[in-house]
Order: structure tokens, then C-alpha cells, then sequence
């Protein structure tokens, strides 16, 4: 479980997230939506830390994220992420790409970070290939095998920032059908995104980030069928 | 005008002699390359890293290494530091100055290397629970040699070149001991015609192996 | 010469004017070479660029052996070889023709970049509104390559000012050479080291500087 309480983030004085509370149970699929610079992706980062914070606090499953004497590193493991920008590592190869962090992180012996790769790719729809490199993938694939690679470390929560906005109109499909399996399984997942029929059609809740703040939280068909707050109601009507 | 006969018969005795000289030519270049990317690595990383002193001290060594001669430095390897009663041998002066030269041009080749890898590299890197010394060194450093692969040749065959500078403080490498030989016989033009041909074809070796070695290395 | 007591004079002014007549003799071989050198360059890079087979077969090669053999021993050989042939030139004729051939082998390289920098859609546009060959080298290849690699010809120039500490191995008294016969004299290495080398970074590091800001500023 994800516990984030009065949540509050800045850069130098630009106030990003101003006291989040939320909880994110296991098995849970949460949509975050809203516009661009409202604070979606900020959060995802408070919550594996990649981004420091100024107060309030994020545990998972126990344990203070943001706490001194932490070990991050550790936690990370449990919280798989996937960038908006792919990321894949362009100097190893796709089964590479995925078999690195359990090796080196979980120190799983060198076969055995392999077959887990082998496994996660075929998840993913890249079964048959192994030995290229990123730069001979398409965005979509990329994206696949970014999800691959995140899988591989066995984590309890994915976190997705903006996985397709990146990616050009006909490769969106491959990787929401990927999302889609994995909620299908049972995931913790949270997303932000700007696909509407994504959080829509999968998610449990939905969340309407709007200046640094959740103005509306709630189960996807109350969002998107009676939304409440009069920000959202313009946000879902410009989107239609 | 052409009256000047040409003996190659006394420097093809001593061509032994001459490619031992270019061994220990191409031995000197490699140590300093070798200490010179240890060292322009580190003056890198502090010059992206690090405030004050420390970094105050990166940027002199950098600047001073790009912005005088070669010749320069090895003069104050040599007398400058005999000056402050720190004698070197030939070979360490030239050694040093070597790496202190290499380092400088490096260390600039580095920082534009990291500077090119996106920060997005390591949140990725770091979202998967690697450390920040597993990123730089798995993921980060593999990257920035690729791009400085090119330079770091350049590098390399700029080291060969001006090593052979050590003949100006006694240092028997190539161009040393070509000088050492051709004084005993007067025969300098003739000397210095092989010593060249043996320089072309050590910087052609290197770049040769360099492009097979690249092959090999990045298949990305 | 034996060095008796009386020559270990402390560094006197006299000593720091026959310093600057020597760095006014650096500027002087540099700014020639430097000149020359870029002329030819830029016509060898053109030909280069041309690609005709001439160029490819001979002068290309031809131009690598002078970015392939060290300096030094391109002064040596061309110092003794001109009298074989009936030339009897001075150190410092020698060094300004070494130089400039060094300098346009290095330019060749750059100017042929800036030529290709332009790409071929542009002067076909420049091309179908009727400019002549010339016209369009003139108006279109010039002004664009020369903007492309400015930055790297400052660099070369520069390389080649620091390389010219070099020709005093032919007996030129330049910078360097004068603060060797100083030390010798005055046993002071380390101030008058620092001197020649303020002299060189003075020079070097602020052009240096702005080449690196009109990259930055150019390519963004």
C-alpha cells in the first residue's frame, strides 16, 4: 500500500504539489489526468524519490520513502517506473537492457538474470528480439521493452508517467494493450496519462490533478459520467 | 644542385635500434593516455560536480594544458620543477608532462560526453534501484566512451606525435635516439627520413587498430 | 662556452625586453604561417572537397603525412633537405614554410567539413536562380562553411601559434628559446618559465574562449 500524506513539493519558489494526500491500495489501478504542468508527473517521482520533497511524507508498505537512513535503492525495486521518454539503455542490447538490474542490483547470477529477461520480453511481445538494439526498435517497441525492464526487478508497483505521449499515434495501441495485460494481472499500477479511454476502461480510480492539487478523486465513471468540480467539467470537455 | 649523395646503408644497420626507440615511443604515449584518461575522468567529473577549490584547481590544470605549448610543459616538467629540487629522470619528464597535456585535452572531451548523455539516462537507471556508482559505471561511463571514442584516438596519436619532444630533454625514445645516432654520423637527413616513415606508420597502426577495435566494441 | 661566476646574473629588465622581442617573434612566425597556411587550406580543401582524382589519389595523402609525422621532425628534415637541393634558407624562412605547409594540411581537413557542412539541397536552390559555380561558391559555400567551422579554424590557428615554440629547435629564437637561453643564464626557470608561459595562455586562453561561446551560440 502507498500512503502519501500533505505531500508538498518546490522548485526554488515555484510551488508544484501543494499537500497531496492519497492512498493507493494493492491491486488497485490508478488513472492521474489533468493538464500539462499540474503536478501529475512530479508525483510519480516523489513517490520512488527520484525527486527529493519539502514536506508531508510517502510510505510504502511501511517504510518512509523520503525518511533518513532509508535504503532507496532497495525500495526502488518494489517501484517499477516507466518514462514518457523510454529511456532504453542504447549500448545493450534488448535482452541486456532487461537482464542488467536483476543482476547487478539483485545480484541474481548471470543466467538467471537472462531467463527473466527472456521471460518479461516474450510478456511483453518482444520474444523475437533478443539481440538487437534499441536503436533498431520502434518507440512503441521501445516503450514494450522499457516495461520489460522494469518487470524484470519483480516490482509490487508500477508507476507509468505519461507512458505514450511520446510515441507516434499508431504505436500507442501496442503499449496501452501492454498496460492493459498487466492491470489484467492484477498489478498495482499507477498512471498518469492523457488517454482517456485508458483510464476510462481500466482503471479503478481516477485522479484530477489541477494546480498542484487532487480536486477530484473517484471511480472512473463518476469522473468521467458526473464529474463534480467545475475545473474537471472543463478539462473533460476540452479533451472530447 | 643535386650533388649531395645519399647514404641509407649506415641507418638501415642501426633500423634495429630505431624500432626498439619507437617501442619505447609507443610505450610512453600509452602510459600517458593511460594515466591521462584515469585523470582527465576524475578532472571531468569535478569540473560537472564539484564547487570551490577543488574545482578551481580541475579548471587550471584543464586550461593551462590546452592554452600553452607542449614544449612549454615539458620545459617546466623539466626545469621548473628541477628548480623546486624535484629531479626527474628524461623519461619521467617527459612522462609526466605527457599525461599532465593528455589529461587537459580529456578531461574537456569527457565533460562534453557527459554533458550529452540526458539526465533521463539516470533517473531510469536509478528507478531500477542501481546505485549512483552502478550508473556511472554500467550505464553512464559505457556511453560517454563511445562518444569520446573518436577524440581519445585523436588523442592517442597526438600523444606519439609529441613524445617525440623528449629528444629536446635527452629522452632516448624514438626521435631521441635518431638524433643520438644521426649527430655520430652526420647523416641527419637520412636519419630523420626513416624516424618519420616509422612515426607514419606507428599513428597509421594506431588508427588502424583503432577502427577494428571500434568495429568490435560498438555495435549499437 | 664556459660558464663562469659572472653569468649567474639575477633576471634584470633587459632580461624581460629580450623576452618580449622574442614573443614579438612568436606572434610574427605564428601570424604568417597561420596566414599562408589558411590560404592554402582552404584551396587544398576546396580540391578535396571537388573530390576530383588527383585530389583524392595524391594530395590527400600527401596532406596526411604532415598531420601524421611530428612536427619537429618535419623541421629537422626540411632544415637539412633544403641545402641538398641548393635552398639555403634561414631558421626562420625554414619554420615559416614547415608551418604553413602543417597549418594548411590541418586547415585542408577543416574547410573541406565547412564545404560538405552545406548541403547539396542548397546549392542546387543556389544553383537554379542562375548563380554561376563561382557565384554560388562564392555567395552560398563561403559564407555558410565558413560560419560551420570557425570555431575549429580558431582552434588549429591556435595550435599552430602554440606549435611554433618548435621551430627553436632549428635555432629561431622565439619565446621559448629565449626563456631556455634565459634560464640557462640566470638560473631562474621557474620565473621566467611563468612569464612565457602567462604569455602564451594570455594569448591562447581568451580566443579560445570566444571560439568556444560562438559555437555554442551558433549551434543553438
Amino acid at each position: 500500500m502507498i500512503e502519501i500524506r500533505g505531500l508538498e513539493k518546490f522548485y526554488g519558489s515555484l510551488q508544484v504539489l501543494k499537500g497531496i494526500d492519497l492512498d493507493v491500495p494493492k491491486g488497485e489501478v490508478l488513472s492521474i489526468v489533468g493538464a500539462s504542468g499540474s503536478g501529475k508527473s512530479t508525483l510519480l517521482y516523489c513517490i520512488n524519490a527520484l525527486e527529493a520533497i519539502q514536506a508531508g511524507s510517502v510510505i510504502v508498505d511501511g517504510i518512509d520513502v523520503h525518511a533518513r537512513g532509508t535504503d532507496i535503492n532497495a525500495l526502488r525495486q518494489k517501484l517499477g517506473m516507466v518514462f514518457q521518454q523510454w529511456n532504453s539503455f542504447p549500448h545493450l542490447t534488448t535482452l541486456q537492457n532487461v537482464a542488467l538490474a536483476p543482476q547487478i542490483v539483485k545480484g541474481k547470477s548471470r543466467a538467471e538474470s537472462r531467463e527473466i529477461a527472456a521471460r518479461q520480453l516474450e510478456h511483453v511481445g518482444l520474444g523475437d528480439k533478443f539481440d538487437v538494439y534499441p536503436s533498431a526498435l520502434s518507440g512503441g517497441q521501445q516503450q514494450r521493452l522499457a516495461i520489460a525492464r522494469a518487470l524484470a526487478m519483480e516490482p509490487e508497483y508500477m508507476l507509468f508517467d505519461e507512458a505514450t505521449s511520446a510515441l507516434d499515434p499508431e504505436l500507442v495501441g501496442e503499449v496501452l494493450d501492454t498496460m492493459r495485460l498487466l492491470a489484467e494481472e492484477g498489478m498495482t499500477m499507477i498512471c498518469v496519462t492523457h488517454e482517456m479511454s485508458f483510464a476510462r476502461d481500466v482503471s479503478d480510480r481516477v485522479a484530477f490533478f489541477h494546480q498542484g492539487v487532487i480536486e477530484e478523486i473517484d471511480t472512473a465513471s463518476e469522473i468521467f459520467g458526473s464529474p463534480k468540480s467545475e475545473h474537471l467539467q472543463k478539462f473533460l470537455s476540452k479533451i472530447r | 644542385m643535386f650533388d649531395y649523395n645519399f647514404h641509407w646503408r649506415p641507418v638501415l644497420k642501426n633500423l634495429p635500434d630505431l624500432l626498439a626507440a619507437g617501442l619505447t615511443t609507443l610505450q610512453v604515449a600509452v602510459l600517458a593516455m593511460i594515466i591521462g584518461v584515469i585523470v582527465g575522468l576524475g578532472l571531468a567529473l569535478i569540473r560537472l560536480h564539484m564547487r570551490g577549490p577543488l574545482r578551481w584547481f580541475a579548471s587550471a590544470w584543464v586550461e593551462l594544458a590546452r592554452n600553452t605549448p607542449a614544449l612549454f610543459q615539458l620545459f617546466f616538467f623539466g626545469f621548473g620543477l628541477g628548480a623546486l629540487g624535484v629531479h626527474m629522470t628524461p623519461y619521467a619528464i617527459v612522462l609526466s608532462a605527457l599525461s599532465f597535456n593528455c589529461a587537459g585535452y580529456l578531461a574537456e572531451n569527457f565533460r562534453g560526453g557527459f554533458q550529452a548523455i540526458p539526465d533521463t539516462q539516470i533517473r531510469a537507471a536509478r528507478s531500477l534501484g542501481m546505485t549512483a556508482w552502478q550508473t556511472y559505471t554500467r550505464i553512464i561511463i559505457p556511453q560517454v566512451f563511445r562518444i569520446v571514442y573518436h577524440p581519445l584516438t585523436n588523442q592517442m596519436v597526438w600523444a606519439v606525435l609529441i613524445s617525440s619532444l623528449g629528444m629536446l630533454v635527452g629522452f632516448r625514445e624514438l626521435s631521441g635516439e635518431t638524433q643520438a645516432l644521426a649527430s655520430r654520423t652526420y647523416r641527419i637527413f637520412e636519419y630523420f627520413a626513416v624516424t618519420a616513415v616509422i612515426y607514419y606508420l606507428i599513428v597509421k597502426i594506431i588508427l588502424g587498430a583503432s577502427r577494428l577495435l571500434a568495429a568490435r566494441l560498438f555495435r549499437y | 662556452m664556459e660558464p663562469t661566476i659572472s653569468f649567474f646574473f639575477d633576471f634584470q629588465l633587459s632580461d624581460l625586453w629580450y623576452l618580449a622581442e622574442a614573443a614579438w617573434r612568436t606572434l610574427l612566425i605564428s601570424a604568417l604561417s597561420i596566414t599562408i597556411g589558411t590560404v592554402l587550406g582552404v584551396v587544398f580543401g576546396w580540391m578535396l572537397f571537388e573530390g576530383r582524382w588527383a585530389a583524392a589519389l595524391f594530395l590527400g595523402p600527401l596532406l596526411d603525412v604532415f598531420r601524421s609525422v611530428p612536427l619537429i621532425i618535419q623541421l629537422v628534415l626540411f632544415y637539412n633537405f633544403a641545402p641538398i637541393i641548393g635552398l639555403v634558407l634561414d631558421p626562420f624562412l625554414s619554420g615559416v614554410v614547415i608551418l604553413s605547409i602543417y597549418c594548411a594540411a590541418l586547415v585542408a581537413n577543416v574547410a573541406r567539413g565547412g564545404m560538405e557542412a552545406v548541403g547539396p539541397s542548397m546549392r542546387r536552390a543556389a544553383r537554379s536562380l542562375g548563380m554561376s559555380y563561382w557565384q554560388d561558391l562564392r555567395h552560398v559555400v563561403l559564407p555558410i562553411g565558413t560560419r560551420a567551422v570557425f570555431p575549429s579554424w580558431v582552434g588549429v590557428a591556435l595550435g599552430v601559434m602554440k606549435d611554433s615554440a618548435l621551430v627553436s629547435v632549428l635555432g629561431y629564437v622565439e619565446l621559448l628559446k629565449a626563456s631556455q637561453i634565459l634560464i640557462t643564464r640566470t638560473q631562474e626557470p621557474l620565473l621566467i618559465l611563468t612569464i612565457a608561459g602567462a604569455f602564451y595562455f594570455a594569448l591562447s586562453y581568451p580566443i579560445s574562449r570566444y571560439a568556444a561561446n560562438l559555437e555554442k551560440r551558433w549551434a543553438s
